[in-house]
């Protein structure tokens, strides 16, 4: 293989076209594994089958070779890559270099489907001895969709286009994306969007082999739960983003990118509760093939919005050329699991009735329709745009107010039900036992009403007040169960209560691992109520040395500084902060101006034209933020860039970065009154600390695979040695 | 050089995927049982795991005595049945 | 009452709700909604309305005066410049030329925006930038 690429213009063609034909051996695989499977499945010859699972293999390698070779064409910055030149550059650093792949379409689709083909390659190996009827067919599935992405690739957004000759040097990636939490959310949230297909595949060969019992369930579980998992970190992760990087210190604006990857959230979590229901009680079965479908065709829907530009959206991505068979493909996995599950309801027949109110079955059904209510509202909201100009020909679209009416009383019954639902038991709690769970946890409600609207303007924030109540309720139900788990252990082996706890949690870390996944939730929604109520929010316009108030802190502009820089200029603000006539910090909120390419723009004006991003001065807190962004006024220097440009047109770029610096230090020495957003936000830290970080580590306890499984084995010899002693009963360990 | 690695990748998939299509066509009787045995250890594990969760619930106190024998009754019923089905396709190679 | 008619009735009561919240959704959702205007749609518009005004900034329009911000936005091909005063957050991307949005209302021949409503399109492939609402 070449390896010198620079000055070697034959070796790097090879490469590109290396990357394009890998792409079309996958492509090849993965129709033959769809074929075959289906083949087998019809003849029902296993070693067609068999083959099959290895074509998917064979996409899998194929993929992560093309992943590698792209990757080490940004890392060696081959600019013959189209794709290198695009979006990455010699001063790009080493890191963003490794994450600008899937700043493109070209290469998020390439991740899209290399995932697809690691995941698919997964189940396939874990279900390689099991499910005779369903796997054939989720094989089938399975394949046609990376056969589908690869296609995209092939046809449509050519990750490996060759440029000749190279360009000396690379766009570089957008600045706004060069942030460490931009770098890993696009893979978490497409993981998220991938991982969706795979319970997704299962259902749909259950339903066509009818075999409708809950196995399908049981397999595909855990990644249902790690893709839940990970479409969560993604929404964490983007929301942090937006609230350090952009300028303007809010972390959700409902807008339809957003949007796109909450519902499949949202949906997903109805179809882990309501899956419980039909492996315990064999009902809503019905219900959980549908979610599940519904869940996918969002996933889809979340990619095809990010790529189709469709909705006016704050994330501009352009026109695009995929928007069409994405589009295809949603009808299609729509229409054709509509169809699977109406052919079939004579399978999917509940096998019992839910017998008492009180019980967490009928729990998880309210909960499930609150969820699913809450997507659906949301999914109105966002294509409102669509629906509107169908109906009255004109656009109208929805904003945030219009989100919050129907998220905040949602929400609020969510967080109830997030702490009524572990309480109750399957099948009916009785009258007594519900009256003694709900004791405590009903005293901290009420409790936490009447100190909040003591201490408080609580009063004015009914929706807020509702879930500080609801969370209090919540978080003592949960803290009461982990109670009970340690002393009803205690009672029986007269451990100590911490040792009997951790066994206790440890011998269900399914059901543990789901409460703290709870309590995450209770303390992010803590979090997400306390700052978007009792936010205070100032627009400031000061001149080096004024000072202003806001909130309980005072605020001192005491300098600006210039970096000026060859890839940016960084104008920096010094803020320092008294609250109580005591130093409480030195905020240094930044902007910075990286130059344009555009040569329009002139050499000097140039690098004041380009993007710029914001560098937040944030000090963060337990009991909130204070959040400052600085806007400088650059208008005082047109005059200066106007002659600039004139007189500096010739010179060569050393003098023309001597000027710059000139003009960056002498605006930073007297410069005019900028514009400053202090933003108090109490408790918003705790969307993400606690309350995301317990969450991710509940799912984790909850799905961790390998102590499962040995779990599984150790009760399996168990129970073959209670049934070789002759015990009448299986042992109940 | 490069069209010689290609047509290598080509070929070692080629092997790769068709290893199974030139076994002789097995019955699938064997692979049947172990597909079926394992599928019916999973679905055990499922429900006794459901019958530890009734025991926690009464032991929390939060079904009636009543409640409890009628949902534990029910979950050993499944249980055995369960059982059963292990035993039978278990049956020729243990008894 | 025998079981199947329990459940007959809490299906319809169910339903019924369902019905309601969806009324209530539709309803809302025309009541609340802003519509999408280029300028030279907005001139021949209900001057009493709320809009969101699309369009791209014309270049040199842009001044600071103290808090507010003036500037003109146009048409896509450039015609109908329409004066705009706006205060609030500034996205980063907002420059001449740029393709802009902004809610606001016509007052005397002016589009007076409302605060921090201002959004910016970027012309690149992957940028995301937003003045947001701060709730």
């Amino acid at each position: 293989m070449p390896v010198q690429v620079h000055d070697h213009d034959g070796g790097a063609v090879q490469l590109t076209i290396l990357g394009s034909a890998l792409l079309a051996a996958a492509l090849l695989c993965a129709l033959y594994a769809a074929g075959s499977a289906i083949y087998g499945a019809r003849t029902g010859d296993r070693r067609w089958v068999e083959s099959s699972r290895r074509s998917v293999y064979a996409v899998a390698a194929l993929l992560t070779t093309a992943v590698l070779l792209l990757e080490v064409a940004f890392a060696r910055d081959d600019f013959h890559f189209a794709l290198v030149a695009d979006h990455s550059s010699t001063t790009t650093p080493a890191f963003y270099k490794l994450t600008a792949m899937w700043s493109s379409q070209e290469g998020s689709l390439l991740l899209w489907a290399w995932v697809l083909s690691l995941a698919s390659s997964g189940v396939l190996y874990i279900t390689r001895r099991r499910h005779r009827e369903i796997v054939p067919w989720a094989t089938a599935v399975l394949a046609g969709l990376g056969a589908f992405f690869t296609g995209l690739m092939i046809f449509k957004a050519q990750p490996f286009a060759h440029l000749d000759p190279a360009p000396a040097e690379g766009a570089g990636l957008t600045p706004l994306l060069r942030n460490p939490y931009m770098a890993i959310h696009p893979p978490m949230l497409y993981s998220g969007y991938v991982l969706w297909s795979i319970p997704f595949a299962f259902c749909i060969g259950a339903l066509i082999s009818r075999r409708l019992d809950a196995s399908w369930i049981r397999t595909t579980r855990n990644f249902a739960l790690v893709a839940w998992t990970f479409l969560g970190i993604g929404l964490l992760l983007g929301s942090r983003w937006s609230y350090e990087e952009l300028g303007w210190g809010g972390y959700w604006g409902w807008d339809p990118v957003e949007n796109a990857a909450l519902m499949p959230w949202l949906v997903g979590t109805g179809f882990l509760h309501s899956v419980m229901v039909q492996e315990k009680r064999g009902m809503l079965k019905v219900w959980n093939v549908s979610l599940i479908s519904a869940t996918f065709c969002l996933c889809l829907l979340g990619t095809f919005l990010v790529r189709s530009g469709v909705l006016q959206s704050i994330h501009a991505f352009g026109a695009s050329t995929v928007g069409g068979p994405l589009l295809a493909l949603i009808g299609v996995a729509a229409i054709g699991s509509t169809s699977l599950i109406v052919t079939r309801l004579d399978q999917l027949k509940p096998e019992r009735r839910i017998d008492s109110l009180l019980s967490r079955e009928s729990i998880f059904l309210v909960n499930n329709l609150l969820l699913v209510g809450l997507a659906l509202v949301i999914f109105w909201g966002t294509f409102f745009p669509l629906i509107s100009e169908f109906f009255t020909g004109d656009r109208h679209s929805l904003a945030a107010p219009w989100f919050d009416r129907y998220v905040a009383p949602i929400g609020v019954l969510l967080v109830l039900f997030t702490g009524i639902g572990p309480l109750f038991a399957w099948g009916r709690l009785s009258t007594a036992a519900a009256r003694r769970l709900l004791l405590w946890p009903v005293i901290a409600t009420v409790a936490t009403i009447v100190v909040l609207l003591a201490v408080s303007d609580a009063r004015s924030h009914l929706w807020a007040l509702l879930v500080f109540a609801f969370a209090a309720f919540t978080l003592v139900a949960l803290a009461g169960e982990f109670w009970r788990a340690g002393a009803s252990r205690r009672a029986l082996t007269g451990e100590t209560f911490p040792l009997a706890l951790a066994r206790g949690v440890a011998r269900n870390r399914r059901r543990y691992g789901g409460y703290l996944v709870h309590a995450g939730i209770a303390f992010t929604l803590i979090g997400i109520a306390a700052s978007s109520s009792f936010q205070t929010n100032r627009d400031l316009r000061l001149r080096v040395g004024q000072s202003a108030k806001v909130g309980d802190y005072t605020i001192d502009y005491r300098k600006l500084s210039a970096d000026p820089r060859s890839e940016r200029i960084a104008f920096a603000a010094q803020l320092d902060v008294t609250r109580d006539g005591k130093h409480f910090a030195t905020l240094n909120p930044a902007r910075n101006y990286y130059p344009a390419q555009d040569p329009t723009a002139g050499p000097i004006g140039r690098y004041f034209m380009g993007e710029s991003t914001s560098e937040v001065g944030l000090k963060t807190g337990a009991g909130g933020d204070l959040w400052t962004a600085f806007q400088p006024d650059l208008a005082v220097l047109n005059p200066a860039i106007i002659r600039g440009n004139r007189q500096l047109a010739k010179v060569g770029p050393v003098a023309q970065g001597i000027a710059i610096e000139v003009l960056a230090q002498h605006y930073a020495q007297s410069p005019p009154p900028a514009t400053f957003r202090v933003i108090v936000n109490p408790l918003v830290l705790w969307i993400w600390v606690p309350g995301g970080l317990l969450a991710i580590a509940g799912a984790v306890m909850a799905g961790w695979p390998a102590l499962e499984s040995r779990r599984r084995l150790e009760a399996a010899y168990r129970a073959r040695l209670g049934k070789e002693l002759g015990t009448a009963n299986p042992p109940i360990t | 050089m490069e069209f010689l690695l290609a047509v290598a990748i080509v070929v070692l998939v080629a092997w790769f995927v068709t290893a199974p299509l030139r076994n002789r066509p097995s019955t699938g009787g064997e692979d049947r049982t172990a597909a079926e045995l394992a599928d019916l250890e999973a679905r055990k594990e499922a429900k006794y795991r459901q019958i530890r969760d009734a025991e926690a619930d009464r032991a929390a106190g939060k079904l009636t005595e009543e409640d409890f024998k009628r949902l534990d009754r029910e979950l050993r019923g499944e249980a055995v049945d369960i059982l059963k089905r292990l035993d039978r396709l278990r049956g020729p190679d243990r008894a | 009452m025998d079981p199947s008619r329990k459940r007959k009735i809490r299906l319809i009561v169910a339903l019924s709700a369902a019905v309601l919240l969806a009324a209530g959704l539709v309803y809302t959702s025309f009541s609340a909604s802003t519509e999408a205007k280029q300028p030279s749609q907005l001139l021949q518009a209900d001057p009493n309305g709320t809009y969101e005004l699309t369009g791209k900034v014309v270049p040199g329009s842009i001044k600071h005066s103290g808090d507010q911000l003036d500037f003109r936005i146009s048409d896509r091909d450039g015609s109908h410049p329409i004066p705009v005063s706006y205060s609030g957050t500034v996205p980063d991307p907002f420059r001449d030329g740029r393709e802009v949005i902004v809610t606001g209302k016509l007052q005397d021949g002016t589009f007076v925006g409302q605060r921090d409503s201002l959004i910016t399109k970027c012309p690149s492939k992957f940028t995301t930038t937003t003045a947001g609402q701060s709730s």
